[in-house]
């Protein structure tokens, strides 16, 4: 880092400097400044919603692109996220405090015989920050899990993860268990991992595959918007 | 097709009375001392680098390619890979290709058995292979920035109980490096010896 940018002082920066500011910062993964420049775009009088949509979700957005592309890989990716959150336990109180937009409810959670949840727990985030309410049901859920907090929590979507070749068939007992009780096209299902594939989505009868969590954000509003058409 | 992946498929030469062995690098040493110690002379081994388990989605194309390179060459191919984190699609370009390849989800499960590791469902525990605790480093710690970003560990490893070391072979050192790696991943340790398990009855004449 150069001394210029080590004596950067972020509160003397102007809304739209800040902003961009705080895209370099998601993207080096630097929580506290992260922290800072929210806290400053509060005390401007910035709404929690804006600050969330226009500075951090959009810089994680740049991330995401760039990690599609092969410029940053997981580390660099996790690191960001971690700002991220950082901004967004500053935010969280107040976006419920001020009724944000709500698009709707996901339910998600790492399938059966598996511990993986780095991409689960990335997706997890990207769709709180997107307006999504999130119930993460954490790692190795068994169909009755799923199934229980889909019923209990009203969701419209339900999420599942799997990192493992030999934990991804466990989504088809889970979608398999949805159609034999009828339920099944009462909900968005998206599935997502490592090892999976659009192919293996669309054959084990999921809405989709999502290859990554910016793909996840998008799907899940895309599905959202035609479940409303519909209604 | 990028300069990375030209530069490790040279066409094996031909040997039509044996059959190809085609593997991964990680199981090169020990393909080779199977060979050794039993004084099997019915294959040709040719390796694609190992670093492609980083990226599992690169591993049927490159092998694919290898494959079109030899057939009619040899008196037969076989795939020395499991399914590696294809999510099937090693497995499905094999049998489009016609040529078999190693059963099970990966090189730790058939080391140890895939009926014994798939009856041991072990899922909070992270394994090392001969071949992993030999590049701990180069394949685990520096792939995932932990080298760079410590802080991570716990991102990747927090719901981790155990590391355990499969033991192809006998090696103290293999065993302290193997020991110090679940050292770094704050893991418990086991050494389990295996043999090389399923892979010695695949390779077999």
């Amino acid at each position: 880092m150069s001394d210029e940018e080590d004596d950067l002082i972020l509160s003397e920066l102007n809304d739209e400097e800040l902003v961009l500011q705080m895209f370099d910062d998601l993207y080096d993964g630097m929580a506290e400044e992260i922290a800072e420049s929210v806290d400053i775009l509060l005390e401007r009088k910035w709404l929690p919603y804006d600050i969330l949509t226009k500075a951090l979700v959009e810089g994680m957005r740049i991330v995401g692109i760039d990690f599609r592309d092969g410029i940053l890989f997981v580390p660099e990716v996790l690191l960001a996220a971690g700002a991220m959150k950082r901004g967004m336990k500053i935010l969280k109180p107040l976006l419920i405090e001020s009724g944000a937009p709500q698009l709707g409810k996901m339910v998600i959670g790492t399938v059966k015989g598996d511990i993986h949840d780095i991409g689960k727990n990335l997706v997890a985030m990207m769709m709180e920050g997107a307006g999504f309410e999130v119930v993460d049901l954490g790692i190795n859920n068994p169909v009755e899990d799923y199934l229980a907090a889909i019923k209990e929590e009203k969701a419209d979507i339900l999420g599942m993860s799997a990192l493992l070749t030999t934990t991804m068939p466990y989504m088809k007992v889970v979608i398999d268990t949805m159609i034999a009780e009828g339920i099944r096209d009462d909900y968005i299902v998206l599935v997502g991992g490592a090892p999976l594939n659009e192919e293996f989505g669309k054959a084990i009868g999921a809405d989709a595959y999502c290859r990554d969590a910016a793909v996840a954000v998008e799907t899940a509003k895309d599905y959202m918007a035609r479940k409303h058409n519909q209604l | 097709m990028t300069r990375d992946s030209e530069q490790f498929f040279d066409t094996p030469k031909a040997s039509p009375d044996r059959v190809l062995i085609l593997a991964c690098g990680a199981l090169a040493r020990e393909i080779i001392a199977l060979k050794e110690l039993n004084g099997w002379s019915h294959f040709v081994l040719q390796c694609l680098p190992a670093n492609l388990h980083l990226y599992p989605d690169k591993i049927p194309d490159a092998v694919e390619k290898v494959v079109l390179a030899s057939k009619g060459k040899f008196a037969k191919i076989f795939v020395a890979y499991a399914d590696c984190g294809t999510g099937g699609i090693l497995q499905k370009r094999c049998d489009d290709l016609e040529v078999e390849m190693i059963a099970g989800p990966h090189c730790y499960s058939f080391f140890e058995g895939n009926a014994a590791f798939e009856q041991r469902a072990e899922i909070t525990s992270f394994f090392l292979t001969d071949f992993l605790a030999r590049q701990f480093d180069s394949f685990v710690w520096k792939p995932m920035g932990l080298d760079r970003h410590p802080e991570l560990r716990d991102l990747y490893f927090g719901n981790y109980k155990k590391l355990v070391y499969l033991a192809q072979t006998n090696d103290p050192d293999l065993d302290q490096r193997a020991e110090q790696a679940a050292l770094q991943l704050d893991l418990a340790y086991e050494r389990r010896f295996t043999g090389y398990g399923d892979l010695e009855s695949a390779l077999a004449p």
